[in-house]
């Protein structure tokens, strides 16, 4: 296989990770990854380079249309960047002493609670009162849906922040955006709606990727010849999956995507386990 | 459109102008890329990828200085690094100018929240973790 050959596959893949990522929420590092490892037997190290790559061009490239729409709420992204990017830096300092395969055993455990994720029923209904820390430091807020305004209290800000600092490391160790845990500290612990919790999360990861980026940049995982195909192909994509968005039913394909990045996982913690990286 | 005289900065405002940032961060990083990976594969299409054994990029690619360097030189894989590197800047970016919306908006609580988040990033540039 040639270089040639090498990027134009490289480039489809990326196209379809930042694809199948912008319809699931769930960010195209986690494509990227094992099709880098599994596929083309990448080192694990360039591939965690490749994917906090891809998961800034996808934040960076679907947050710009949802922060001018103004359902992000930059407030509570801006606090709780606090605790991811603190994270996120420990995370890379961290993967320094984390052997390889324990770094794949870890990243199918996520990609599994990813999958879980994305199929569970989200919590319903904006809370009326939110707690006095909320107030405090101006979080409640309000977004547009098409039935109007709606505004929305939080509640539990300091068990978010605590979930937001784990997935942060997870961040900075695995170089995934993990925007599942995100969504799960804001939905679960702090009550987000659902619409708000997501593009948050979303304009979050480009952030917190960014912190770890820079330390895996200067420790040399991010190679030219992986990284130009993976940032074209996941902008392309993630570009053509927020124009289809609106159009098409997005349950079976989160269904399928879940069913194949669990497969995925099992095959990363089970080559981890027996010291195939 | 109603011209006010009071130009005060608001919340939209400031949505407004991060959205522009990311968006032509991520394009003007996609149109370097694109430009540097033609080039390398002009250069290097017909040889064989390598990526089985991780070496670590030589130090060239992975400084500011190393990179600008190699773009005097036409380098074709510095001019890739140099859109990752302006990948990397835009969300960067986009927390500066978080900051001087905070701080044309009088928020002084969110001015240190922004200052904080900045200094954690700064830090992992120039912390010496580049081990």
């Amino acid at each position: 296989m040639t270089i040639l050959t090498f990027t134009i596959i490289l480039l489809l893949g990326a196209y379809l990770a930042g694809l199948a990522g912008s319809l699931t929420g769930l960010g195209g590092g986690v494509v990227i990854i094992p099709l880098l490892t599994l596929v083309f037997h990448v080192d694990i190290r360039y591939a965690i380079g490749a994917a906090l790559v891809a998961s800034i061009a996808t934040s960076s490239g679907s947050a710009s249309a949802y922060v001018k729409e103004g359902i992000t709420n930059i407030r509570l992204g801006m606090f709780l960047e606090i605790a991811t990017t603190a994270g996120a830096v420990a995370g890379a300092i961290l993967a320094v002493y984390t052997p390889v395969n324990i770094v794949a055993i870890l990243f199918g455990v996520m990609l599994i609670f990813s999958a879980a994720m994305t199929l569970r029923k989200k919590p319903e209904g904006e809370l009326e009162t939110g707690s006095p820390l909320s107030y405090r430091l101006k979080l409640n807020s309000s977004y547009p849906t098409k039935d109007g305004i709606v505004s929305y209290k939080l509640k539990n800000i300091g068990g978010g922040f605590s979930i937001m600092t784990i997935a942060g490391v997870l961040s900075g160790l695995l170089g995934i955006g993990s925007g599942a845990l995100k969504v799960l500290a804001m939905d679960s612990a702090m009550r987000v709606p659902f619409r708000v919790s997501t593009t948050t999360s979303n304009f979050m990861v480009g952030v917190t990727a960014a912190a770890s980026a820079v330390v895996y940049l200067q420790r040399g995982y991010i190679d030219p010849g992986i990284a130009f195909p993976v940032i074209i192909g996941v902008l392309a994509g993630a570009f053509t999956g927020s124009k289809i968005l609106m159009k098409i039913n997005v349950k079976w394909l989160k269904l399928i995507f879940s069913v194949a990045i669990t497969a995925i996982a099992i095959n990363m913690i089970y080559n981890g386990f027996h010291h195939k990286f | 459109m109603k011209t006010t005289e009071n130009k005060k900065i608001t919340d939209y405002d400031m949505q407004q102008l991060i959205g522009q940032v990311l968006r032509y961060g991520v394009l003007i990083s996609g149109c370097v890329a694109i430009i540097g990976g033609i080039l390398y594969l002009w250069q290097k299409g017909t040889g064989i990828p390598n990526y089985m054994h991780f070496n670590g990029e030589p130090a060239g690619y992975t400084s500011l200085t190393g990179i600008i360097k190699g773009l005097s030189q036409g380098s074709a894989t510095e001019i890739i690094q140099l859109g990752v590197v302006i990948l990397i800047a835009t969300p960067i970016i986009r927390i500066v100018f978080s900051l001087f919306s905070f701080m044309l908006e009088r928020d002084k609580l969110y001015v240190i929240i922004t200052s904080i988040v900045l200094c954690i990033i700064l830090f992992s540039m120039f912390g010496g973790l580049s081990i």
